[in-house]
This record gives structure tokens, sequence and C-alpha cells, in this order.
């Protein structure tokens, strides 16, 4: 270790820790091919539609039930939609509400997870309140909720938007407990450093501690729970989709594709493989580039 | 320890209370009319006298804490009737389901033995696959049961249980014609021919939702024997000669379950949610399916009890896997 580290040391410009990480991610089989995937994934959700540009919702009933064939790669459904089609803007929308769901759901965590971590008065009534959180029971209250504001919500925003709103608000509001959890730990640890000892000295207002000491070191953390986090919005919103609570019928997502094939399962098994396919793809390779990150993260782990 | 128990139970109330008021809450600032459904044509007045037989008329408070009372009072009285064959409860209101007119514990002790079956089989089935391959990945870590243990399993957990159990019914009840698709709860166990019908039709939920916990607890046993394996005393146990049977299965396994068996603890609530899922795919009428046939109806009474009897699943068994977690750990003390 030392003697390779003593070479390398006059070559080897000066570099980010990022680089590190990517060189420890790199070694992680799992995740390289994860990640591929995801990638691959979002490419054909954003560009595919460019290239295959036929509507999702434009009916053609003389082209009912068709199976693979050139002119319609995945086949149609029983109104004639084109299923490729329906599949890429059902993937859009899937993966739409991943993102924003776990972006709403990792802002939260970490706002409270560093108040009450770092402001002592606040540590009592905030852990209170996550672990009440942690004691609801969230699947019900995430079908109660989506049933129970769906109407006045698609009154106000458009059917569209407003399902949208309030599904990613009721998936990120519902999961950010563990991400509190994990950031108050590291934040605890943090405090008792000396360079935030330094920093304090020196006067730093609290603001300004928090954005610059400590947020960039719980970082890695709040990553990887940011990954699983979107596999996990992802899977939520496909479960309430499939229960039939998702998204209206006329837009779809893989939950809803695959909730509207179940009735015809039996003659035509495909509808239903391909929109769970994708859910399970996508779920499994982000799964993998969150245990790779994790490990790339680490920095026990990293240079060995 | 007792003390423990005890402030933990006193914390409890407090929480469930809460968590009662939230649920009620939300019920209350829904849009949702119970009388929605009723037919335009029935005139106004009736749908009032139907708002009052329904007791909507009264301000939230009042019925959040008759709901309070019916709950933790008179439904155990009525449980305590039915048991010993006693009459305190008569004339006693009943939390009473909108959609039915019956009373909602009535309706749920129907239901529950559907939901336990299928449910708590899974859970065990699960557990019970979940260990070994969890001590065997551990042991031979980086072998090729490993490699394929951790595949499978962050499988199980990525691919969503309404997927897997769709699979499972095309390819096992529509292509191979092996089980039926369709749970019939109606069937009842009287001799060895409706038994195996019985058990023909339980293989595929259980399956799906066994495969499921498995790869979640699996992944604990192995960091847990892991962790263990590497620790001082399995060195002394096998340097003063113990064979490996004894080192593993004995001094390693035993440390290493403590934790396991909380997460097993603190998985009993979630599977019932998770369940919601599972018995719709298979059409079991248990209680997640009553659950969503409630929202979907706007019965208010039984979506609130239905709701708060997972919650105190929740904070049970959370109570559970600390007392636990005490009791098997000699170096956790609480007090």
């Amino acid at each position: 270790m030392t003697d390779t580290s003593s070479t390398a040391v006059k070559i080897r410009p000066p570099r980010s820790q990022w680089w590190d990480v990517w060189d420890q991610f790199k070694t992680h089989k799992g995740a390289l091919i994860g990640l591929t995937i995801f990638v691959i994934i979002l490419a054909a959700i954003f560009i595919g539609p460019l290239i295959w540009d036929m509507a999702p919702t434009y009916v053609d009933l003389r082209a009912r039930n068709k199976g693979f064939s050139l002119a319609h790669p995945f086949g149609t459904d029983q109104l004639g939609r084109d299923i490729l089609a329906r599949m890429l803007a059902g993937g859009k929308v899937s993966i739409a509400v991943g993102l924003t769901a776990m972006g709403l759901s990792i802002v939260l965590g970490t706002f409270i997870g560093v108040l009450a971590g770092y402001f002592k008065r606040l540590e009592g009534p905030l852990m209170r309140l996550t672990d009440l959180f942690l004691a609801l029971p969230l699947l019900p209250l995430l079908l109660l909720m989506v049933t129970l504001f769906r109407d006045p919500l698609s009154k106000s925003f458009g059917p569209e938007g407003g399902i949208f709103l309030l599904i990613v608000t009721a998936i990120g509001a519902t999961s950010w407990m563990q991400t509190a959890r994990i950031v108050r730990g590291e934040v605890l640890a943090i405090k008792e450093r000396e360079f935030v000892l330094a920093a304090r000295s020196i006067g730093t207002p609290a603001h300004r501690m928090v954005m610059r000491h400590v947020l960039p070191n719980v970082l890695s953390p709040i990553m990887v729970s940011a990954t699983l986090g979107i596999a996990s919005a992802i899977i939520t919103e496909s479960a309430l989709s499939f229960l039939g609570l998702g998204f209206p019928p006329d837009f779809p997502t893989w939950g809803r594709l695959l909730f509207d094939a179940v009735d015809q399962m039996q003659l035509y098994p495909a509808r239903v493989i391909l929109p769970g396919l994708a859910i399970s793809l996508t779920v499994l390779s982000v799964n993998y580039i969150g245990d790779g990150l994790r490990d790339a993260l680490d920095p026990r782990i990293r240079g060995r | 320890m007792f003390t423990f128990t005890l402030r933990r139970l006193m914390i409890a109330i407090p929480t469930l209370l809460i968590i009662s008021l939230v649920i009620f809450l939300l019920l209350e600032a829904a849009p949702g009319d119970p009388l929605g459904d009723v037919p335009l044509t029935v005139p106004p007045e009736v749908k009032a006298k139907m708002r009052e037989a329904l007791g909507l008329n009264s301000p939230w408070w009042v019925r959040y804490i008759l709901w309070l009372k019916q709950f933790f009072w008179v439904e155990p009285v009525h449980l305590w009737d039915a048991l010993f064959g006693t009459h305190f409860g008569d004339g006693m209101q009943r939390v009473i389901s909108f959609q039915s007119r019956q009373p909602v514990m009535q309706i749920i002790a129907e239901r529950m033995p559907q939901t336990l079956m299928v449910v708590g089989l899974a859970y065990v089935v699960g557990v019970l696959i979940a260990l070994p391959i969890g001590i065997i990945s551990a042991y031979r870590q980086y072998s090729w049961f490993d490699n394929i243990g951790t595949f499978v399993s962050m499988i199980g957990f990525s691919v969503p249980t309404f997927f897997t159990g769709v699979v499972l019914i095309i390819v096992f009840a529509v292509k191979l014609q092996w089980f039926p698709s369709v749970y019939d709860t109606t069937l009842k166990v009287t001799d060895a021919a409706s038994f195996w019908a019985q058990v023909r039709q339980m293989v595929m939920p259980v399956t799906v939702l066994a495969l499921y916990n498995a790869a979640q607890i699996s992944r604990f046993m192995r960091a847990s024997m892991l962790d263990n394996l590497g620790q001082d005393y399995v060195r002394t146990a096998r340097a003063k000669g113990l064979t490996e049977k004894v080192v593993v299965l004995i001094h390693v396994l035993r440390n290493s379950l403590i934790p396991v068996v909380t997460v097993i603890a603190l998985g009993v609530p979630t599977i019932f949610g998770g369940a919601i899922i599972t018995e719709q795919v298979f059409k079991v009428n248990g209680l997640g399916q009553q659950l969503i046939l409630s929202i979907h109806a706007n019965d208010m009474p039984m979506v609130m009890t239905l709701t708060f009897i997972f919650a105190i699943l929740i904070v049970l068994f959370n109570l559970v896997a600390d007392l636990l977690y005490g009791i098997l750990d000699p170096r956790i003390r609480y007090d």
C-alpha cells in the first residue's frame, strides 16, 4: 500500500473526492450494470417519444388487440392504442413521480434531521414527531389521502396536475422519516468534531454553519437514501395505481397499464408482463446503484 | 425492565391517541360524503334524517370522543359478552359500518381468519426460508451460493408483489392450471379433498408474500452473521477445539439471531399493509380488501377502525421488538 502510493503521488494531479468515489463505484459490477440499465431506461423514456411519435392516447378501433408487429412493436390494447407509446408515456410519469417524491422526502428528511441534530431544543419534539410518523400505518393512510382528496385537487389543478401533486406530496410526506433519523445521527456526530468547534469559535452563524460545515459532511448518507427513495417511490406509485387509486385511466403510468391489463391477462399476458418488467427493472437497477453508492461513499471501504 | 415496559406503555397511549386523531381529522377534512351515492330523487328532508341517523350532525369532536368510547369501552365489553355469555353490553351503541349497517368489529372478525391464514403462514414460511439462506450466505461469503442469494433477494424486494402475483397467476393458473387463480373463502375444510383444495389455493398468495419477506430477512440474517463471524469469541471457540458445527450453529447463530428477531417482530405489522395488495391480486376477502372497499364507499367508521387497528399493531410490535431485544441480549439494560 505504501509503496504504490509513494510512486503514484508524484504523477497524479490533484483530484476531487468524487473521482475516488467513481473509481470505487466502478468496481461494483452490479451497480455498474444497474447504472447502465437505468440510463438506457431514462434515454428510452425521454428520447424514445421523439423517435416513436405515435400519440399514446390515439384510439384506432380497427387495430384493436393486435399482437407484436412492425407497426406496433408491443401490440395494441383493447382500444387500439399503441402499447409502446403508452409504455414510454407511462414511464415518463412513473419516473417523474419517483424523482419528485424522492426530492420532497429528502428535503423534508434532511431539514428535520439537521434541525433535530443541530439544535438541542428542537431535538425532543422533532424526534417524537418522527416516531409518531413511523407508527402510522402508511399504505392505508396513502390510500385514504389519495381517494379523499383526488376530486378537489383535480378540480383546481386539472386532472393530471392535481393527481400528480397529490401523489407526490402523499408519498413524500410519508417517507421522510428514515432520512431524518440517519441525518440526525450523522449531524450529532459531526457537531462534536474539532472543525465545527473551530468554525464556531470564529463566530460563524448557525445557518452558515449548517450550510457550509454540516451539510456537505452528511451528503453521502443523504445520497444513498435518495437513491433508495426513488425505488420505493416508484413502487408506491405503481401500487397505488394498481389498486385503482392512482392516475386517471387516459393518463398512463406503468402501474396503471398493469392494472388495466389485469382483466385480460388470460388472453393477453404480454400486456401485464411489459409494464411489470419495466417497473421491476427500473427498481432493481436503482437498488443496485444505491448498493454500489453506499460502498463507494463509505471511506472505510474506499481505497482498499 | 419492568419500569421500562411500563414507561413504554405509557408513551404508547398518547401516541395511539394522536394517531387516531390524525386519522379522524383526515377523514373529516375529506370532502367525500357517505350519502354521495344516495339517488338524487330522495327528497332533502329524508336525506337530512338519514344524515342524523348516521350521526353526522354533531360537531367533529363529539363524534371523535364517541368513537373513542365505542372503540375502547363498548367493543371490549361486547367481546367480553361474546366470550362469557354475559349481557353487560346490551343497549350500548357499537361502531356501526355505514355500508352494511353491521357492527364493524363483526365484519373484522369474519375477515380476520383469511388474512391471518394467508399472511401469517406466508410470514412464517418466509422466515423459515430466510434464516438458512442467510446463514449459509454469510458462512460462505462471496461463494456462488452467496452471489445467487444476493441476486435473488435483490429481485425479491425490487419486484413489487402485485407483479409477482400476476406472473404466478399467468404461469400456474392460466397456462399450467395447477392452482386456482381466485381464493375461494367459502371453502370449508371438512375432509382430505377440501383440505387439498385449501392448500392449492393458498400456495400462490403465500409464495408471493413469503418470497418478499424472505428477501429482506435473509439480508439481515447474512449481515448479522457476518458481524459475528469476525468476532474474537469465534476465534476462541475454534481455538479451544469446538467443532465447526457447534461454533457456527450455536455460538454465532445465537448471537446473530438477536437483531434478526427484533427485525422479524418489527416486520409483522408491515406485512398486514403489504397484504392489502396481495389480497387484491388473489381476491382474498381479508382485511386489506375490506379496507379498499370501505375507502371507495366512504364508509368512515370502517376505515377509521381498520386503519387504527393497523396502527395498534405497529405500536404493539415496536414495543415487542424493544422488549425482545432487552430479554435476548443481556448487554442491553434499559433501566
